[in-house]
């Protein structure tokens, strides 16, 4: 079950900023429904990020990240054109990927 | 046929040549295993111990930039910043979360010892950030007041 995700990856400088806005609920685990039952927990627990092909960013996650996440990192190196990509799983396997072009400042 | 059986051949060579390559991709990508004593751990010094973390050194080039008050727990900007070389990961905790480890970054192949991310808070409390570079420890800290818990 994909989820859409958002991704911007602007050149500042000598880094590549990367912008990236994913959908998911990020359930604690914690929270009760209308019926006074708990919601299990449902989370994005690890984020992949690559240039080119190459790791440069992993994130282990929580269910403290907020709800539909927000995650930013930078680049060193990076040149208009290369490719960002970033991928995500959670705890019931879900997950989904985006990639985009490095974008001139 | 002849040149079918070739053409045969020469995708099964490269898709057994593709799955010799894939794990050793895969562990290239390098994502460590998700930190499962930490991200369960109750207690701060739980949490700090499955990072290896326990002995970490304040220091003023560990940046957390952070909201002095936050309205709504659910949603708390942070960004963290390391300027000591060589910094690997950084490793964000909120003192007084059920589960205080929210997030780990690490960094390789020129990403910036940089993260920014929204999280959640269930009070007011210490956020504290740890920088690992050359195995060890640095870390700073800055108290969060939240208006309204977002523990729901």
């Amino acid at each position: 079950m994909a989820q859409p995700m958002k991704i911007r990856a602007t050149m500042q400088g000598e880094s590549a900023d990367v912008k990236v806005l994913i959908s998911h609920p990020m359930e604690t685990g914690q929270r009760r429904n209308e019926r006074g039952e708990l919601v299990p927990a449902h989370f994005i627990t690890q984020v992949t990020a690559t240039l080119n092909g190459k790791a440069v960013m992993s994130a282990q996650w929580s269910q403290a990240i907020s709800r539909n996440p927000f995650l930013g990192f930078k680049v060193k190196g990076a040149r208009p054109g290369d490719k960002v990509a970033v991928s995500w799983v959670d705890n019931k396997g879900d997950k989904s990927s985006i990639e985009t072009a490095v974008a001139a400042s | 046929m002849k040149v079918k059986r070739r053409q045969f051949l020469q995708v099964a060579v490269g898709a057994s040549a593709l799955a010799a390559l894939g794990p050793h991709a895969a562990r290239q990508a390098g994502a460590a295993e998700w930190n499962k004593v930490g991200f369960q751990a109750k207690a701060v010094e739980q949490a700090l111990e499955s990072l290896g973390a326990a002995g970490a050194v304040p220091s003023k080039d560990v940046i957390v930039k952070a909201p002095d008050i936050a309205e709504n727990g659910a949603v708390v900007p942070i960004e963290v910043t390391s300027k000591i070389p060589n910094t690997r990961s950084i490793a964000i905790i909120a003192d007084k979360n059920p589960f205080p480890l929210v997030a780990i970054f690490e960094f390789a192949n020129g990403a910036e010892a940089y993260a920014s991310t929204r999280m959640k808070m269930s009070a007011t409390s210490n956020v504290r950030v740890l920088a690992r570079a050359d195995d060890k420890f640095y870390t700073a800290s800055r108290e969060v007041k939240i208006t309204i818990g977002g523990c729901g």
